[in-house]
């Protein structure tokens, strides 16, 4: 408003020439230096690093001995023959695909129980969010004690009358125990999100279905889940980007083993620029999951069409 | 225009945040801060450290701040080698051996004056071309400690009585093990840091049956040697059949009364200091190719492209001359054949008694032999790891598996 003011001002002393500090100007120079600091931001941390990954990528980079030599295609041609790749990007899916089908289902499933109007709900809500406030390492390293061969999960099961597996040492338990300690980590997120969208599915909406005689199910089906199915494709992409990125938990429950059967890919490349000093060939594969999770999430963003509701 | 003006400011702003760091490059005035990063956070370590570095500063007024970074132990050299590549490079540095061969063949490491008074077996794993390029501030031989209340009362005999009767062997060791584990609750003997991760840790058992995970020269994979086959058998059967050891995933703290004995280094005494029971510490137990002794090692190194390398080289040699290794010799076993005694030694170790400090500290450096290191480490660590984990299960086919630790291994071990 100031500067709307101001030009009239000047006006009238500029007769025969235009002013340079047209109002159009000045408002667009105005909306770049408001934007700037984002800006700033976004080069400074997002296009700035990843211009250097694509740049390390393409080094030889040996921190120890301080040299930085160019390669070319080196180590992309390491990437084709890395035969510990196929191990890794399986662990990947299958953490992925357990931890989205799982969080999704569970995360509708008490947000559905905890939309009705019961007495407690509050204090289940809570409990369901609480995890997501929790510091993750905290959080794991406590599953980690829980989880040990003679740790409280154990414990309990033997008060059952059931021996419990050796959770994070043999294969196929070591990747479920990683999945459930991040499903219950993070669905609390992901309940309150589908609570929100139940709770703006018009009340009518079942009444008439429930008039033309629908059962629970076929409400469920056809009036509740097309209505919260744009939330249902937001909590998707953020479950398959973060599943994707999973580190600490594998980190400190089983640094990638038994074997490399929990090695993802996020761990791998730490492994191999961290700890192998590997940096070049970490930036390669840090490339690698870039491409993975930015066409993983196109392909989300295209399908939308096809079943997402509310969309053109 | 108040709109105009407060945008511009902050965008004026954020260049000067920008910019702050490029602009002061004058490090080479004012007192020279010099740091040290290291893998312990034990408090009597760090006021020894202090007090040393305060003496030092007392002749050195050029010197201002001498900082000891502990970093935690599991993520040491990952944590190192990471602010080295970010460019935060540490004056000094402690260097486990493992990644010794690393280190010193990179060129990252300033050679550093070779004292006459150094053991030679404790400076191999450090030199390069006749230089030596780390100080071997500690050379700690790995020995037994052993809760003799607990051994006492699973009706076993003490190793020591054992050692006097010449029966302290591997075989009795692991009935002892197995006697305290099945009395319920308390774990037999504990292999310090290994976990079933740590495997290199194993070397001390290994060494008892001769065998060597590659060989001398580093280029052959010996994990698939009769000699291999038998000490990992051995392992095997006192994890699962004769359960005298913690299974995978089970932690038993030995420093807390929770197990019988803890094969490690003798530095860890320093953890026995409040035990509520009685402790002994012996050589490690006859293995079948005779007596042996295994030595861990730690160096500190100075770093070339640290800023004040001749301050740090300096330093270097005031923290481990004569005087100040005789202090450090109380949690650090020192590599100098002046106090390799166990009149020395016992004036640092007062919770150690002199019979245990010649059995297991004099005779353990001179005998011993250094836990083997490679090239490359880190890699070959966790491949070794993760094909090893397949052993750590009751039906495991032990020579299949020592078999696909070679395949593994041996393309790493000819790089």
């Amino acid at each position: 408003m100031t500067l709307l003011l101001e030009k009239p001002a000047r006006a009238p002393a500029m007769t025969d020439k235009a002013p340079y500090w047209t109002m159009r100007r000045r408002d667009e120079l105005a909306g770049w230096l408001m934007v700037a600091p984002q800006l700033a931001g976004i080069v400074a941390f997002v296009i700035v690093p990843l211009g250097l990954v694509v740049w390390y990528s393409l080094h030889e980079w040996n921190v120890l001995a301080g040299s930085f030599t160019f390669i070319g295609a080196d180590n992309y041609a390491a990437l084709a023959d890395d035969q510990q790749l196929g191990p890794v990007l399986r662990a990947t899916g299958l953490f992925s695909a357990g931890l989205v089908v799982l969080n999704l289902s569970l995360a509708l499933f008490l947000a559905v129980l905890l939309n009705q109007k019961l007495r407690g709900t509050v204090v289940f809500r809570t409990l369901f969010f609480s995890p997501v406030v929790v510091t993750l390492v905290a959080w794991t390293i406590v599953w980690g004690f829980l989880l040990q061969d003679n740790g409280g999960v154990n414990a309990f099961l033997d008060v059952l009358g059931i021996d419990g597996p050796n959770w994070l040492r043999s294969g196929g338990t070591a990747m479920a125990s990683v999945i459930v300690v991040q499903l219950f980590k993070n669905v609390g997120l992901n309940m309150v999100l589908f609570l929100a969208a139940l709770q703006g599915v018009p009340a009518e909406l079942y009444e008439a279905a429930r008039i033309d005689g629908a059962s629970a199910w076929a409400r469920f089906r056809r009036v509740t889940v097309p209505l919260i199915s744009p939330t249902i494709l937001l909590t998707m992409i953020l479950t398959i980007v973060g599943s994707l990125q999973v580190f600490a938990q594998i980190a400190v429950l089983t640094q990638g083993g038994p074997g490399t059967s929990t090695t993802v890919l996020v761990y791998y490349l730490y492994q191999q620029a961290f700890q192998f000093h590997h940096f070049g060939y970490g930036a390669t594969l840090s490339l690698l999951l870039f491409l993975i999770v930015l066409v993983l999430t196109v392909v989300q963003w295209r399908m939308r069409r096809r079943w997402v509701f509310h969309e053109n | 225009m108040k709109t105009l003006t407060a945008a511009l400011s902050a965008a004026a702003l954020l260049a000067l945040a920008g910019c702050g760091g490029g602009g002061s490059g004058s490090a080479d005035e004012g007192p020279v801060d010099l740091r040290m990063t290291i893998w312990s956070a034990n408090a009597k370590h760090l006021a020894l450290f202090d007090q040393i570095a305060a003496g030092y500063k007392k002749d050195h007024p050029e010197v201002g701040k001498i900082t000891f970074e502990p970093i935690p132990f599991d993520s040491y050299t990952t944590t190192l080698t990471t602010q080295i590549g970010g460019g935060n490079v540490p004056d000094l540095a402690w260097i486990f051996e493992s990644s010794a061969p690393d280190f010193v063949s990179s060129g990252a490491l300033e050679p550093i004056d070779k004292d006459a008074d150094l053991v030679p077996s404790t400076t191999a794993n450090w030199e390069k071309d006749g230089k030596l390029y780390a100080y071997p501030f500690s050379t700690s031989p790995l020995g037994v400690f052993v809760n003799t209340d607990l051994v006492k009362a699973a009706g076993r005999p003490a190793p020591a009585e054992q050692i006097a009767a010449g029966t302290w062997t591997w075989d009795e060791a692991a009935k002892t093990a197995a006697a305290v584990q099945a009395r319920g609750g308390k774990g037999g003997l504990v292999v310090g840091d290994f976990d079933y991760k740590g495997w290199d840790t194993l070397n001390a058992v290994w060494a008892g049956w001769g065998a060597r995970p590659w060989s001398e020269d580093g280029k052959t994979c010996q994990f698939d040697q009769p000699a291999m086959a038998d000490a990992m058998t051995f392992l095997h059967k006192l994890v699962f059949t004769d359960k005298g050891m913690p299974g995978p995933g089970v932690t038993k703290d030995f420093f807390a009364g929770d197990s019988g004995m803890i094969l490690t280094q003798i530095s860890r005494a320093a953890l026995l200091e409040k035990a509520k029971f009685k402790w002994d510490l012996v050589p490690l137990p006859k293995g079948p190719a005779g007596d042996y002794s295994v030595v861990g090692q730690a160096g500190i190194g100075v770093f070339k492209r640290g800023k004040h390398a001749d301050a740090a080289k300096q330093f270097l040699a005031y923290f481990t001359n004569a005087e100040n290794s005789a202090k450090l010799a109380q949690f650090f076993p020192p590599p100098r054949k002046s106090q390799l005694n166990a009149a020395t030694l016992g004036k640092a170790n007062p919770l150690l008694k002199p019979a245990q400090l010649d059995s297991v500290v004099v005779q353990g450096i001179e005998r011993g032999t250094i836990k083997p290191s490679h090239t490359g480490y880190a890699e070959i660590q966790q491949t070794v790891r993760a094909s090893l984990d397949r052993l750590w299960k009751p039906d495991a086919d032990v020579k299949a598996v020592l078999a696909g630790v070679c395949s593994k291994i041996n393309p790493l071990l000819a790089k």
